[in-house]
């Protein structure tokens, strides 16, 4: 695998997260619990997909002068490099809030580290993502504890969201070449480092919610490599795809 | 003759925000370059948040303007380094917002104070509001809600 070929990769991997997630998220216009909330995932939504078309802006440039564009919408299911916890259905409003949560939390890791990059245009989208990012993660940590430290019906619907999303948590925590290749480039951090932050920090979060962590480190894996995803992307492509489908290069 | 930067800047001091027109663009901090490069004029604009929506009517306003003004050979560039943060916002602009009924972003992380009465006496509502910029507060004394500019 050559630099250049790892380094698209890379790219597709944080774009395809915040792609997903971001259209994820979106299900939610419109039938949120409160307005505020509705507001607030609406909002969040925007976030991941504006840090989107700056990843995939620059994946396509590497990918032989590609718009950001091109690969949201010309892509099938197999060439998503997005980790699987992000695709995963909504659910209800606790489950979406749990994965929000234990993804922000990663995902301000990361940011935090791609910050120092030896790659100047990979540390300008981490700085500009950071900020949001960190937004992010303090709403999706009081929701977190407020519902899980809240009613019998709430916290019993979170750890039930934690005990379903927790062996989803494990894969954005595998190393394999093409991050062995970006930690000699200096571009970024092996994922594997990143988990002890992460254990803390979520550990912290979830103690305060009154949540029991899940001991079980199983995981489920497939995305971020695109071997195998779950059968829920399709379905989410077919949405998310359906103009460029039924009208190939339809453009406003 | 063209038309020095001093003056460029002065005109974009009175392109609106779209999402909030008692502002300009200059005064919300997000154009951070005007210059000639030979005949060309290059203006670098910097998004607030990655996804916000007005970016691109922010720089269709600013090329609308310009040309009005007579600039014909003219670039507007996107650029997102350094990172766009609320200390760039102009005095003028806060106390436009204030006055607006927006309160101005605080180091602390929360409103100063009420925009309408000002009443120390506020609570946050949502921590998003009607843009990715705001956040959604209300006064407990005069009982309005309010938006709060976000800092970041």
């Amino acid at each position: 695998m050559t630099r250049d070929e790892a380094f698209l990769q890379f790219l597709l991997r944080m774009g395809d997260n915040t792609l997903i997630l971001g259209h994820r998220v979106s299900e939610w216009c419109g039938h949120a619990p409160v307005l505020e909330e509705d507001i607030a995932l609406a909002n969040t939504a925007l976030d991941l997909i504006g840090q989107t078309q700056m990843w995939l802006s620059l994946a396509g440039e590497i990918d032989g002068g590609k718009s950001a564009d091109d690969l949201a919408f010309l892509r099938d299911a197999w060439d998503f490099r997005n980790v699987l916890l992000v695709e995963v259905p909504n659910g209800d409003f606790g489950r979406t809030l749990m994965r929000q949560f234990l993804f922000d939390a990663w995902h301000s890791i990361m940011l935090g580290r791609l910050m120092t990059s030896s790659d100047e245009r990979v540390a300008a989208i981490a700085a500009k993502a950071s900020k949001e990012v960190t937004y992010h993660l303090e709403r999706s940590s009081d929701t977190v504890v407020g519902l899980g430290d809240g009613t019998e019906e709430s916290h019993a619907r979170m750890q039930e969201a934690l005990d379903y999303l927790w062996p989803y948590v494990g894969e954005m925590f595998v190393s394999d070449d093409v991050d062995a290749e970006m930690v000699a480039a200096g571009i970024a951090s092996n994922p594997s480092d990143l988990r002890e932050e992460y254990d803390a920090l979520v550990g912290r979060v979830l103690a305060e919610a009154t949540l029991t962590t899940p001991e079980s480190r199983f995981a489920h894996k497939g995305g971020r490599d695109g071997r195998m995803h779950t059968e829920h992307l399709g379905h989410l492509l077919t949405q998310m795809q359906w103009l460029q489908r039924a009208y190939p290069g339809a453009t406003w | 003759m063209r038309a020095s930067t001093d003056q460029i800047w002065e005109w974009l001091d009175a392109v609106p925000d779209p999402e909030i027109p008692v502002i300009s663009v200059v005064d919300l901090g997000i154009v951070r370059d005007v210059r000639w490069d030979d005949g060309t004029l290059r203006v670098t604009v910097t998004p607030t948040y990655s996804g916000c929506p007005a970016t691109s009517v922010i720089s269709m306003d600013i090329e609308t303007a310009l040309r009005e003004h007579g600039i014909d050979d003219l670039k507007i560039e996107t650029s997102i380094s350094p990172a766009w943060t609320t200390d760039w916002l102009s005095n003028k602009g806060r106390a436009k917002l204030e006055e607006f009924g927006i309160a101005p972003p605080q180091p602390a992380g929360g409103p100063e104070r009420c925009p309408h009465c000002g009443s120390k006496a506020v609570e946050k509502v949502s921590q998003f509001g009607s843009t990715p910029c705001k956040a959604h507060w209300r006064c407990t004394d005069c009982l309005e809600p309010f938006d709060y500019f976000k800092c970041i």
